[in-house]
């Protein structure tokens, strides 16, 4: 198998803090992690390279020079080899000019590297929080994609994937190649070695800038993105709900009539 | 932030064995402990992340990392688990330091490698129930017969014997020989005919480490079973008490480590008569006290572990920092409790745990007196 995990360095936090000036996300003073449904993915992926041993598992990430730090990580969990796509061309891209660059340098890589068989992403970065690059990614490549994947695994041509929905689990099949986003599943990342760790930490990572990829250059960085940030703002915490689900819905009704009478609302 | 200028792979290295601990071991260890379980899991983890042969070279299975590395390593996973930390130091400075030491090629490949990997767990049987700190007055013998060595004995508080693999055996084989001389060490596989390993002693401290009695009735192994030189064990187990005291400092610093890291924290959460308690200079003092007491420990024991990979002689210093880390341990838990008042007693706060487990470390490997004896021995040659 040839695998591609993309990964992208975060803040590490849940709770990013809103310069309320400039309406941007405050990165100061916040040290920076893969993303956590990244980390899920990588991990999925090595899970098929600990099942079918000559897999190799390729990590690409966007974003500046210190994601290196990123990669390095995820080389010491799993990854062969790295390549960060970093220039200030791409600077303040949305999701769509995005995941176009990223689709560029998947071309660049394979053709130094052959085709990839299946391509991983998180489901979305705990930053930004838009779960629209990876699915995007499958439609500027025309392949398919199944989001939202907790476990996988590589059948002849097929990839079977387990995937979280609303009401519980699906198992899909698809061709390969295939897209899979990748949520929480019921197991963790693994450990890095001493001496994985220590190889990660020398390992050589290929910086790819606008002029090593096929891009074309009005459909990158801010002049590529569509999308333009009008107002962000701190949306009022929502207040703690109540489910009602008694045993009939006639005592459901009869529940919630009470809840509101005593509250005075009718 | 590095402030004890640590090399790139120590720094590493830490952060590797700080997340572990935080990530694994302080989830399990309050439940182990009260289980009186052994940490099979962790320590089967420990073995795939490397952290059973940190001072192994490579060739042999191990890290091939240096001696602060792997004091690095026992802090971080003893701010949590002084029971994990003193299997590991049990199996790695005592259990496999002999056969890197003293080994021969072949011994090397046979029970090194799987030791360095964490796929045979070590343990180290000198101690018998008459002779602990007079090491040289052990009474187990071994008879060469043959081929083969027999050994007849019993040993006591032998840590790791439930779950080891392999045993390194001290035991007389010049009878005629006083004190220390004429003793060897063997290596026993576990499971050899005639040795029984005994149930584990219910101790105060360290629940999850298991000591055992062990009896060797007409044990019979190779005579290649024989480790470094006949009657010449006495100095060679010497040596890994060296590095086993710098070790079990390292789990004492680790240890106060945690205690102030939960006592300082509880007391900026727990509030009373209507402010915080650190707010109070009488918890202020003790945080000060704790954490100054820590930070000397700790510039100690780098101290003596850089002096050991420098390879300068390290034996005296080796033992006084021993001796002064354990102590502390003593003194920061005490305080760190105080802190905590009631909550302090209750296993949940993990602080009463680790109040019980920092007073093995004064007796563990040399007793606090009998360290005392070596260092003023050492004092006394010097001036």
């Amino acid at each position: 198998m040839n695998i591609l995990v993309c990964v992208k360095q975060v803040p590490d936090t849940t709770e990013i803090k809103i310069d309320p000036v400039t309406n941007t996300l405050i990165r100061a003073g916040v040290p920076s992690i893969v993303n956590p449904f990244d980390a899920y993915a990588l991990e999925i992926a090595a899970r098929i390279k600990d099942t079918m041993p000559d897999t190799r598992i390729t990590l690409l990430s966007m974003g500046p020079p210190q994601a290196e730090a990123a990669l390095k990580e995820c080389l010491a969990v799993g990854g062969d080899q790295a390549y960060l796509v970093s220039d200030r061309a791409f600077g303040g891209a949305d999701t769509l000019a995005t995941s176009y660059t990223l689709k560029c340098a998947i071309d660049k890589l394979e053709e130094l590297n052959g085709a990839f068989d299946l391509i991983f992403c998180g489901k979305q970065a705990i930053d930004g929080d838009t779960a629209q690059v990876g699915p995007e990614i499958a439609e500027h490549m025309d392949c398919p994609q199944i989001t939202y994947g907790v476990e996988a695994k590589v059948e002849g041509d097929e990839v079977l994937v387990k995937r979280e929905t609303g009401e519980g689990y699906e198992i899909l099949a698809a061709k390969l190649p295939c897209v899979i986003t990748v949520t929480k599943p019921s197991f963790n990342p693994r450990f890095p070695t001493i001496k994985s760790k220590m190889a990660a930490n020398r390992a050589r990572i290929t910086t790819l800038a606008a002029s090593d990829l096929p891009v074309d250059s009005t459909r990158i960085g801010l002049k590529g993105s569509p999308t333009k940030v009008k107002k962000s703002f701190t949306p009022p915490q929502k207040q703690g709900g109540v489910t009602i689900a008694e045993e009939t819905c006639e005592a459901s009704a009869r529940k919630l009539f009470e809840l509101l009478n005593t509250a005075h609302v009718i | 932030m590095n402030k004890y200028a640590l090399t790139e792979d120590q720094v590493m290295i830490q952060e590797l064995a700080k997340k572990f601990a935080d990530e694994v071991v302080a989830e399990t260890v309050t439940d182990l402990d009260r289980r009186h379980a052994f940490p099979v899991e962790e320590v089967k983890q420990c073995g795939e992340m490397g952290f059973m042969g940190i001072c192994v070279p490579e060739e042999y299975g191990g890290a091939g990392m240096d001696h602060l590395s792997d004091i690095l390593v026992m802090e971080q996973i003893a701010r949590h688990s002084s029971s994990l930390a003193s299997i590991i130091d049990a199996h790695a400075s005592l259990g496999s330091t002999p056969i890197l030491l003293a080994g021969t090629e072949e011994q090397k490949k046979k029970y090194l490698v799987p030791a360095a990997t964490g796929e045979a767990l070590c343990a180290f049987a000198l101690t018998e129930p008459q002779s602990g700190s007079d090491a040289g007055q052990i009474r187990t013998k071994a008879v060469l017969e043959g081929e083969e060595w027999v050994i007849n004995g019993t040993k006591a508080f032998i840590t790791n014997s439930t779950y080891a693999s392999t045993f390194l055996v001290a035991a007389k084989t010049d009878l005629e020989a006083k004190g220390s001389r004429g003793i060897s060490v063997f290596i026993v596989p576990a499971g050899t005919p005639g040795l029984e390993v005994g149930k584990p002693e219910e101790k105060m401290s360290n629940h999850s480490s298991y000591s055992c009695p062990l009896t060797f009735t007409d044990v019979r192994i190779p005579r290649e079973n024989l480790l470094g030189e006949l009657n010449r064990g006495f100095p060679l187990f010497m040596k890994c008490v060296d590095s086993g005291r710098v070790a079990i400092s390292a789990v004492a610093v680790g240890m106060a480590q945690g205690v102030l890291e939960r006592a300082a924290r509880y007391s900026k959460e727990r509030v009373t008569f209507g402010k915080p308690i650190c707010e109070n200079q009488a918890i202020a003092f003790k945080l000060a006290e704790m954490a100054t007491e820590i930070e000397v420990a700790r510039a100690m024991l780098y101290n003596t572990a850089r002096l050991s990979d420098s390879g300068l002689p390290f034996s005296t210093e080796a033992t006084m920092t021993k001796m002064f880390c354990s102590e502390m341990c003593v003194r920061v838990c005490d305080m760190g409790l105080q802190i905590m008042g009631g909550y302090g007693l209750c296993d949940e706060y993990q602080v009463e745990r680790m109040y019980r487990d920092a007073k093995l470390l004064t007796i563990g490997e040399g007793t606090s007196e009998i360290c005392r004896m070596v260092v003023g021995r050492a004092v006394l040659k010097e001036y």
